[in-house]
């Protein structure tokens, strides 16, 4: 018997492509474009989220029968609050540089729309088993376009992966340097991230034009 | 047979075929179509197409091109060997060394924009299966122009495929796109590669390397002399300039490739007023907006608001008609700022339009620490405003048009002859 039947692996699927939380739904897109100048921060960022949003959306999902409806949005933020609480202080706590290079994105990780919005989407009418997978599905989604957006930035803007150097020296003009590459200063400032997201979504809706709206 | 016709004859041969879009886009760069506006619905037709349009624009920019080629070897020359004595035009400027730096240097930019720029278009038209589009015809001739002479060609061609592909292609392409590209290739590569556009190393051919040698010590030069005149103020260095209004006027002073001669891009701007490819409403409405703010600046500075000792001494100080005669306000007026598909397209509309460009590029020159040249990044936001101005001019003017018709008393063919006067009831 298969771990996962087949609705529940389109859960986990579906939101790496063709339902991708911020190329489909353009959710969290700030984040996206905030953080992702460096690989490590969007590694991390996209961890925390799939921290947060699995574990919320367990949470949201065991308690979605007892939650008065008119105060469901505060329930959802206590949730998501202690969430990226617990998710902040570990970071402080054993990764410190990374922690002030993402700052206060990890406390933003609360407004992450990606995040409201799978609970209002789903956790609030799914079990806890399926809402997990939902969950850890969009925040693989999520995480995938941050360390696409991340990979290309951090090589093109600084000419490093996850901070080891790959093209070289730039300041004593080694390896590619030597020809007279430069560093894309361009690819550093956030403006960056938003074209190449855009061209993420460009390639995506060209390779599946059944995602094209109509309008 | 004529070669036009043979042409012609080879164009319908190779119709629906893959390739088709590249074939065409030669045929009428060198002949006007049989048609030049489309067949159908179109009642006011044309006599010339987009090409010849795009063509009046090249034919405006060689003098100033040609200008440029000898201004690179005359600033390479005079960075050496100092600025001649008793300046001649014909002996120190339009000589064959002169000539020959502009040869290595410039050319190859103007190729290598030409030549990526058209390959990224013939890609698209063949991929998309339209024709090539003729926009790039101008924005290969503009971007060459306004980048430093010491451009790495690598670099040149990344910030092409960039400006043509983001700027233009994703928008839909020709006339469609909301910014002027060669004002994006110019910003791409002013953000991503900033120590290759500013600074006083790059505006001179061999200016960094001479300033590497005397560096090392290997040249006995102690200082190289590359500074734009707006680099000199901007460092409230005013006084240790040597140029003369006439140097900056006619262009013997360094800077972008071809922005320097205000004078030949005077002529290049009534040639385009005169042919009417250009709105002259732009272009006066831009001047008037650079006099206004520079005006300011100046009374600023005659009220004694600004110290001799502040930063923006240097700038504001500087007479208010020379902003148009330095830098590239002259050309960016005159080439960038009357793009037809980017700018306003109703007459009110480009009044404002050009105003702001004016008043904002002299703006952003004097409050800009890190780089006193706005004029880029005045026209592309601009260019994004074009639209919203449109706007607002067309929803005036439908109002005021409302307001007649409420107002307008409509005489009734009336049978019986009475002259039955009704009051038109409108919302």
């Amino acid at each position: 018997m298969a771990l996962l039947s087949k609705k529940d692996t389109n859960l986990i699927l579906d939101p790496l492509a063709d339902n991708n939380p911020i190329t489909i739904q353009v959710l969290g897109i700030c984040s996206a474009l905030a953080i992702t100048a460096e690989l490590n921060a969007s590694l991390v960022m996209a961890i925390s989220v799939m921290f947060v949003l699995g574990a919320g959306n367990v949470v949201i999902s065991l308690m979605r029968n007892i939650i008065p409806s008119k105060i469901r949005i505060i329930v959802q933020l206590i949730v998501v609050a202690t969430l990226v609480i617990i998710v902040d202080q570990v970071l402080k706590a054993f990764a410190y540089e990374l922690s002030k290079t993402l700052a206060v994105f990890v406390g933003l990780i609360i407004t992450n729309c990606i995040i409201m919005g799978r609970f209002e989407a789903f956790a609030l009418a799914n079990g806890p088993w399926r809402s997990f997978l939902d969950g850890i599905g969009n925040s693989l989604g999520y995480g995938i376009i941050l360390i696409i957006v991340g990979f290309f930035r951090e090589l093109l803007g600084s000419g490093t992966l996850f901070g080891i150097p790959v093209f070289g020296d730039p300041i004593a003009k080694t390896g590619l340097y030597s020809t007279g590459y430069e560093n894309n200063g361009f690819m550093i400032i956030p403006p960056a991230a938003l074209i190449v997201v855009g061209i993420i979504i460009w390639v995506q809706r060209s390779r599946n034009p059944a995602l094209v709206e109509e309008n | 047979m004529s070669l036009k016709s043979k042409l012609h004859e080879l164009k319908l041969k190779y119709q629906g075929n893959k390739m088709a879009p590249a074939f065409n886009a030669f045929h009428t760069f060198l002949f006007s179509p049989d048609e030049t506006t489309h067949p159908g619905g179109t009642h006011v037709k044309a006599a010339d197409d987009l090409k010849r349009t795009m063509n009046t624009v090249i034919m405006a920019l060689v003098p100033v091109l040609l200008f440029s080629m000898f201004n690179a070897g005359y600033q390479h020359y005079s960075a050496i060997n100092g600025f001649p004595v008793d300046f001649s035009v014909m002996r120190d400027f339009l000589t064959w060394d002169n000539f020959w730096i502009g040869i290595i240097k410039v050319l190859p930019l103007v190729v290598v924009s030409y030549g990526v720029g058209l390959l990224v278009e013939f890609i698209f038209a063949v991929i998309k299966g339209h024709e090539v589009e003729e926009g790039y015809l101008v924005t290969g001739m503009l971007v060459p122009l306004i980048v430093p002479i010491d451009t790495p060609l690598w670099m040149l061609s990344v910030a092409v495929i960039f400006g043509v592909v983001i700027g233009k292609e994703v928008f839909g392409g020709t006339g469609m796109n909301i910014l002027n590209p060669a004002l994006t290739i110019r910003a791409f590569l002013f953000f991503a590669y900033p120590t290759w556009m500013s600074g006083d190393k790059v505006w001179v051919y061999g200016a960094r390397e001479r300033a590497e040698q005397i560096l090392a010590g290997t040249t006995n030069a102690d200082a190289i002399s590359g500074e734009t005149i707006l680099g000199y103020l901007a460092q409230n260095k005013g006084a240790e300039m040597s140029y003369s209004v006439s140097d900056m006027f006619f262009g013997f002073i360094p800077g972008s490739v071809g922005e320097t001669s205000a004078f030949l891009i005077l002529l290049g701007g009534l040639f385009l007023i005169f042919t009417k490819i250009a709105s002259w409403r732009i272009m006066v409405s831009a001047v008037l907006g650079s006099l206004v703010m520079g005006l300011i600046f100046n009374q600023i500075v005659d009220f004694g608001w600004i110290g001799e000792s502040s930063k923006f001494y240097g700038l504001m100080s500087f007479d208010f008609w020379k902003h148009l005669i330095v830098g590239g306000l002259a050309f960016g007026i005159v080439y960038m700022a009357t793009d037809p598909v980017t700018g306003s397209q109703t007459n009110k509309g480009k009044w404002y339009y050009g105003f702001f460009i004016g008043f904002i590029s002299v703006m952003i020159r004097v409050f800009n620490p890190a780089y006193p040249e706005g004029v880029f990044l005045a026209i592309l936001l601009m260019n994004v405003f074009a639209p919203t101005i449109d706007h607002y001019v067309i929803r005036g003017n439908i109002k005021r048009r409302m307001k007649r018709l409420k107002n307008a008393t409509i005489y009734p063919k009336d049978s019986e002859g009475k002259a039955e006067e009704l009051k038109a009831e409108t919302v």
